[in-house]
């Protein structure tokens, strides 16, 4: 049986548990959704975007499934210190696919800023939500969307209303937490409208070592110059598989970072996918990568300028040790009347053992003719004089190993305009380089 | 302190060394000198412990320590310094984070505590001095965008950071002008004592002028053909190293 069919079947017998444990506007789109996997079933590697992920086999495993809701024990606040101290954040937890709503941050949100449960939220707010739910996330064009769309259930909504600056950065905590193997579907959903300002820090961890199958889906909508900075830290263990996919649309004038680091994981693929629709919008996308034993993380974006004036800025970069693999495929289209475009685009990689594998494909394709763009990409390893040199200063060779590592993915870190969390990702990047991070650093459980 | 006995050395199968015999005490400066190709940079290289070279037959002890079997970066720990011909980039680490490792390293390797920040970014501005190294340098990445001069500041400012006992001073004076050229070799006085010692490397006369090395080497096609005093280099500049060959029956 193929995999993707476990799950139609699954949603087959179970869709009238799914939808009572969920909302109207999320169970409108689910049948959609099931047809479309029925088609599309999971890709195989000769699917082009899917060609250095095994997407079949990763959803092979029988996991389990928390469709009937049933609550899961944990106090988050008991089990997680935040690992960005000094940072102050408005800090909200989402356990699995759930948001965490027993306690929330004392510092009052803005007026009109909502910060919540998606399926709770859509009952409040369904013509806000059901204008913009599965828009940019469209199920017959990805298997993950449509899987994604089929089972969640539940997760993350933010919305900034128009001409609202929230100052205070919003910390989402992402906690896997499970006593089986178990498999979860977020669905995330952020709007952030004229004029607004958000920034966004994502944080995923998985606190017990069991096989976790995640699922996150992610529209993000920024209205006309609005500013919108997105951090994403996966800190999770080997035995994790993430699978998110996340668009982004920008009206004219907007600004949008999104950040992407990725300092312990199990098999990671990410999608990101940004369309700058309105003249003189932005996009600045970066990406750092720490891998080793058998870790696998693959970044898969596309920049699709649809408009005149627009820049976009891309720059990944990977530390590959013991048998890691890493991918990174990039993709910027430049449509025809997308003059006056900038665009950059970089994938350095590091592999410091010869077991280790990069598999790098920047792309870029340019319908428009009065554009500047670049693209390029390389793979190398430690640079040996530079290695001689720093041990004849008396640097053991491993400390100037990681010297060298560290400094290659620093140029990446120091694009995070947040300085106390920038500050700490130099830190965890120095102890993950060191081994000392093999498990979340906030978590009491690890310790 | 450093005594270099029937030296052979190989780099990808091809010998360069071909049994150098040199014997450096306490306080003296030696200056080694020779065609291009001889072995100078090869010599300097096995002393340090470059990685791409093969000691094939000889030793090199250094203060009762056989060199040869310590790591490169033990012997530099135990007090030897090399001054690069061309010295490295390093992009992304500065110049401060690299200090630091090494000055740490060092203190690491003597059973000392590591420096107190306060103390190691005084010592920092106190060493820049000796060779006019500008602030700006140091903080920026190690090498990256300096001029040839200020890479050779750079190289002796590191050598008063780490304060060696044998400095190597490959062909320090390449690509100097002749300002820079003062500035280098009156840092390096400056960081000399009666315990310290020195191998210079060079082609020319103009950086021994300021050194004043006690003992002149003459190193042709793997070997150490004479050995004399300063007056040597200066018959050199005049008379190149023919008649050193013929006097060697080459």
């Amino acid at each position: 049986m193929s995999a993707s069919k476990q799950y139609t079947e699954l949603y087959a017998q179970c869709r009238e548990m799914i939808a009572s444990h969920s909302a109207p506007v999320l169970n409108a789109l689910r049948e959609e959704a099931y047809e479309a996997l029925q088609t599309l079933g999971f890709p195989t590697q000769k699917v082009e975007r899917y060609k250095y992920t095994d997407v079949e086999q990763a959803f092979s495993p029988d996991y389990g499934l928390n469709l009937n809701r049933v609550s899961i024990p944990v106090d988050p606040y008991e089990v997680f210190r935040c690992d960005v101290p000094n940072l102050s954040t408005s800090l909200y937890f989402m356990l699995n696919d759930e948001f965490y709503a027993k306690e929330q941050p004392k510092a009052a949100l803005p007026q009109g800023v909502l910060i919540g449960s998606l399926a709770e939220y859509s009952r409040t707010h369904s013509d806000l939500i059901a204008s913009h739910y599965g828009r940019l996330a469209r199920s017959h064009k990805d298997s993950i969307n449509a899987l994604n769309t089929m089972l969640a259930q539940d997760g993350l909504f933010i919305y900034v209303p128009k001409g609202v600056v929230v100052e205070r950065p919003i910390q989402v905590v992402n906690i896997l937490r499970s006593d089986v193997d178990l498999m979860v579907n977020r669905r995330v959903l952020i709007i952030v409208e004229e004029g607004a300002q958000l920034q966004l820090l994502c944080c995923d961890h998985a606190i017990d070592s069991k096989n976790f199958l995640a699922t996150q889906v992610t529209e993000v909508f920024v209205g006309e110059n609005a500013h919108l900075d997105i951090y994403e830290l996966e800190e999770t263990h080997t035995l994790n598989k993430r699978f998110a996919n996340m668009y982004v649309d920008e009206q004219r004038g907007a600004s949008v970072t999104v950040d992407s680091i990725t300092l312990h994981n199990g098999l990671t693929r990410n999608r990101t996918d940004v369309t700058l629709s309105g003249e003189y919008s932005e996009i600045n996308m970066y990406g750092c990568v720490v891998a080793d034993k058998e870790q696998h993380v693959d970044n898969n974006t596309l920049i699709d300028h649809r408009a005149a004036h627009c820049q976009s800025t891309e720059k990944y970069k990977y530390v590959l040790d013991g048998e890691a693999a890493g991918a990174f495929a990039g993709r910027v289209l430049v449509r025809e009347g997308a003059q006056k475009t900038t665009s950059n685009m970089s994938n350095a990689n590091l592999c410091a053992t010869r077991e280790a594998r990069m598999y790098t494909q920047p792309m870029l394709e340019i319908y428009a003719d009065d554009v500047k763009c670049a693209h390029g990409s390389t793979v190398g390893q430690l640079n040996e004089q530079a290695l001689f040199y720093m041990r004849q200063r008396g640097i053991p060779e491993a400390e100037a190993r990681l010297l060298l590592k560290f400094a290659f993915v620093g140029e990446v870190l120091d694009s995070i305009r947040l300085e106390p969390l920038r500050d700490r990702l130099h830190y965890l990047t120095d102890k993950r380089f060191r081994g000392e991070l093999s498990k979340c650093e906030g978590c009491k459980l690890c310790k | 302190m450093l005594e270099i006995k029937n030296l052979h050395a190989s780099i990808n199968g091809k010998e360069i060394l071909k049994g150098i015999n040199l014997t450096v005490r306490d306080g003296e400066i030696h200056a080694v000198m020779g065609t291009n190709g001889a072995g100078k940079s090869t010599l300097s290289n096995v002393i340090v412990g470059h990685p791409a070279y093969e000691v094939t037959e000889g030793e090199i002890i250094f203060n009762g320590q056989d060199l040869l079997a310590m790591k490169t970066e033990e012997r530099a720990n135990a007090g030897i310094f090399m001054s690069f011909q061309q010295p490295i980039e390093i992009p992304g680490v500065s110049m401060t984070n690299f200090m630091r490792a090494a000055v740490n390293a060092r203190r690491k390797y003597q059973g000392l505590e590591p420096m107190p920040a306060g103390e190691f970014l005084k010592l920092m501005r106190e060493k820049r001095k000796i060779v006019e190294l500008d602030s700006k340098l140091a903080n920026r990445s190690v090498n990256e965008g300096f001029s040839g001069g200020e890479k050779k500041r750079n190289e002796i400012f590191q050598m008063a950071m780490l304060e060696p006992t044998l400095s190597i001073l490959d062909e320090t004076d390449s690509g100097l002008d002749v300002d820079a050229l003062r500035i280098v070799a009156e840092g390096f006085n400056k960081l000399r004592t009666p315990e310290t010692s020195a191998i210079v490397i060079t082609h020319y006369q103009r950086l021994l002028d300021y050194l004043k090395p006690d003992i002149i080497h003459v190193l042709i096609d793997g070997k150490i053909i004479k050995t004399a005093g300063p007056e040597l280099a200066l018959e050199i500049e005049e008379k190149g190293f023919d008649w050193i060959k013929e006097e060697a029956g080459l």
